[in-house]
């Protein structure tokens, strides 16, 4: 076992972990954050995207004591003061949520995309986004809701 | 989907890493952004007891100007490389492939050291670090060795890293105006391993070509150079590309796999090093 503190949506954490626990399991097992999805477990799918240090990373490919002393965000960490992050608001009015399992994911690597290039075109958010999949119905209103934040925070 | 139970150090430096790796031998791992290495514990493929974490020696995460080459630190993550205008401006197939790799979440974490020690040869930037004919530091219990890009990568998922080593840079050539360059993977999905990869290094000399140095990914056990190609090219009028790429797959040993045939596959390094060659003289 192995001693982290980590600060998880700006609470201060200190648990004790296996080395082999992987920071997706620690934060929906260790700290009930079930907002961050567990998808296809081999690094592909981006439904476990979370920031560390408000980047975006894949919490199924990293172990949580590889988070010991770094800031992780999740979904549940967007919102500030009650008010949602803008990017939640533009997937919520473009219909970006559809079934919703990829949707932390989706919106946690847009955030992340957005403080590396702020005005992004189409073809540039969709290849950003070439991380995160969608098996439900499609990108379409995702981008859309992209390029709204992007408007918005620009 | 599990791994192995391990146990777990931080190195705290480079010295510490190589003296952890002499305390448990061969049963320790290094662990750098872990996208090579995790996946691979994830499905059992690796046991490790224990891993060695790089992941605080944020003091091997930089490019710096060499003069006539670019030093970039073994934990340079492929973002930063994406990103870097020293880069951009000196040796861009260096980062237009980071930029390739995986996706950004991906490059946020996986680091140039690791994919060269994983030494994988589907992976992208050993053929690109052995097209630039670039070096790798690497550091052990006797001091630092830099190991030619052509010696380093010695068998599939073998490298010239002794058991006690780390590789701590990447040094590559500030390509000079006359040089042109291009990175050219061929993969069904945008995330997929190349079924084959090309890069290219073309000088260009009064109109023609002056030399050109071309590495392939996916065509045998480590990134090999095409070099009937390159021999073929020396000193050639533009117009020889289409003939010279004829013969990128020769001397090649490609497998057959769910991906590609290993016929599809020579098809491919002969198509995509005429395309390569053609951008590289382009750009």
């Amino acid at each position: 076992m192995r001693r982290i503190k980590l600060s998880v949506n700006g609470v201060t954490y200190e648990h004790e972990v296996e080395p082999r626990l992987l920071l997706v399991h620690y934060l929906r097992e260790g700290l009930n954050l079930t907002g961050t999805m567990v998808g296809c477990n081999t690094s592909n799918c981006g439904a476990c995207t979370v920031l560390l240090n408000g980047q975006s990373v894949k919490s199924c490919t990293l172990f949580a004591v590889q988070a010991d002393g770094h800031e992780i965000t999740t979904v549940q960490g967007l919102q500030s003061n009650g008010e949602w992050h803008p990017m939640q608001t533009a997937f919520h009015e473009n219909h970006g949520l559809q079934c919703g399992y990829c949707t932390p994911g989706m919106i946690l690597a847009s955030v992340s995309y957005l403080k590396e290039n702020p005005n992004p075109n189409e073809e540039e958010i969709r290849e950003a986004l070439e991380g995160n999949y969608c098996r439900c119905t499609g990108y379409e209103n995702i981008v859309k809701a992209v390029q709204q934040a992007a408007g918005q925070t620009s | 989907m599990i791994p192995v139970a391990f146990d777990y150090e931080v190195a705290e430096s480079v010295d510490h890493a190589i003296e952890l790796l002499g305390q448990y031998g061969d049963e320790s791992k290094l662990l750098a952004g872990g996208h090579s290495l995790i996946p691979i514990m994830r499905l059992r493929l690796a046991a490790p007891a224990v891993l060695i974490d790089l992941g605080k020696l944020e003091n091997l995460r930089y490019v710096r100007d060499g003069g006539d080459h670019l030093k970039i630190g073994a934990m340079t993550r492929h973002r930063d490389l994406a990103f870097n205008e020293m880069v951009a401006q000196h040796c861009g197939i260096v980062g237009y492939t980071a930029g390739l790799l995986g996706d950004p979440s991906v490059q946020h974490r996986g680091t140039i050291g690791g994919t060269l020690s994983h030494g994988d040869a589907s992976g992208d930037m050993p053929s690109v670090i052995t097209a630039l004919e670039g070096s790798i530091v690497v550091q052990g219990p006797n001091g630092e060795r830099v190991v030619k890009a052509a010696d380093f990568f010695q068998d599939y998922l073998v490298t010239d890293l002794g058991e006690q080593e780390v590789v701590t840079e990447v040094r590559v050539p500030k390509l000079n105006g006359n040089t042109g360059w291009s990175y050219k993977k061929f993969s069904r999905r945008s995330q997929d391993w190349a079924m084959v990869g090309v890069a290219a290094v073309v000088e260009r000399s009064n109109g023609s070509i002056g030399s050109a140095r071309i590495a392939l990914t996916a065509m045998g056990a480590t990134p090999l150079r095409a070099t009937s190609v390159e021999q073929a090219l020396s000193g050639a009028p533009r117009d020889a590309v289409a003939e010279a790429a004829q013969s990128a797959d020769e001397g090649t040993s490609p497998a057959s796999d769910s991906a590609a045939s290993a016929e599809f596959r020579r098809h491919l390094a002969r198509v995509w090093t005429k395309r390569a060659v053609e951008e590289a003289l382009s750009r």
